[in-house]
């Protein structure tokens, strides 16, 4: 009696790619469905403290505020400028004065902790120009990309016009 | 003579390449998804600053006010009137209170058009802090280009 070698003979397994295929595509349409281009989008702080009378309480008592007064054409473009009455002609001078100013002084108790600016603007200055001026006295961008902090601490002056 | 249809084989669609190119599809929208909820309003247009990075603490209590250039602000997904915006803070500060914590304790962002008036950005501000508000955050998309030198009115 000769009996039949079963064991040997093998069969293509095939598997059924349909039902992967079906969720990697309903996946990727849940992917380019929800897929938002976003811009990176950053904070400037403003501590605007409750307990003074007005929108100018000094924020430290130690040093005088350094004031920035911007002013506006009547279309809300930037006419002018100043710090502590020095001129300046564009934000990068402004930027450049202001690292001059704090310099290496850092680390606790120093110049660049303390110090403390107040802007000052006309009521139809442009958004725009107040984060520009707020940038350029805020920090230094360096080479790998760090944010090295100048004056930190920044307030506005009272609306011009008010009590 | 009698002559033989030459036999047509099955034809099989290769689908490796196709499963290929959409796993890299999937794996690269898996790494870019964001699933946190972006604040955002085609009706502004921030301006720009090299120094807005994206902060890496999540702010506490958020309430995100978007003041367009017309002076309305958009709060809660509903537009208001800067007097209307009032009405708006003293919910959120209810909300707050019942949740033991005080005013102080929010950050306002405040997404203003790059060409809003600031006396609308200083309004809005006192409005807020009628409401006992006082962390403020103003905010602006990164610049990715380095410091120009920007002439005054450009």
């Amino acid at each position: 009696m000769r009996f039949q070698r079963r064991f040997g003979q093998q069969h293509a397994t095939d598997i059924d790619m349909t039902p992967m295929i079906d969720v990697v595509f309903q996946l990727q349409i849940f992917f380019i469905l929800t897929f938002k281009i976003v811009a990176p989008e950053g904070d400037f702080n403003i501590k605007m403290p409750l307990a003074g009378p007005s929108v100018s309480t000094p924020i430290d008592q130690d040093l005088p505020p350094l004031r920035l007064r911007m002013e506006a054409d009547a279309a809300g473009q930037l006419a002018g400028m100043a710090l502590n009455q020095t001129p300046f002609e564009s934000f990068d001078a402004l930027h450049q004065h202001v690292v001059g100013l704090i310099g290496n002084d850092r680390g606790p108790d120093s110049f660049q902790e303390s110090a403390q600016l107040e802007l000052d603007f006309d009521p139809q200055l442009h958004y725009r120009f107040v984060i520009d001026a707020i940038t350029a006295v805020s920090g230094v961008l360096t080479e790998d990309g760090q944010i090295v902090k100048l004056i930190e601490k920044i307030k506005f002056a009272p609306p011009r016009g008010s009590p | 003579m009698r002559f033989r249809s030459p036999e047509i084989p099955d034809a099989e669609v290769d689908w490796t390449p196709m499963i290929d190119v959409t796993f890299q599809l999937i794996s690269f929208f898996m790494f870019v998804i964001n699933f946190t909820v972006a604040e955002v309003d085609q009706r502004v247009q921030l301006p720009s600053s090299p120094l807005a990075k994206p902060s890496e603490e999540v702010w506490e209590f958020p309430i995100f006010l978007h003041l367009t250039t017309s002076g309305t602000v958009v709060a809660g997904g509903a537009e208001l009137a800067l007097d209307e915006v009032k009405r708006f803070l003293l919910r959120e500060t209810e909300l707050l209170r019942y949740q033991d914590k005080s005013p102080d304790q929010a950050n306002v962002i405040i997404r203003a058009d790059s060409a809003t008036p600031m006396e609308l950005v200083q309004q809005l501000i006192q409005t807020c802090r009628d409401a006992k508000l006082e962390n403020f955050h103003l905010r602006a998309k990164e610049e990715k280009s380095t410091r120009g030198n920007s002439p005054l009115g450009q």
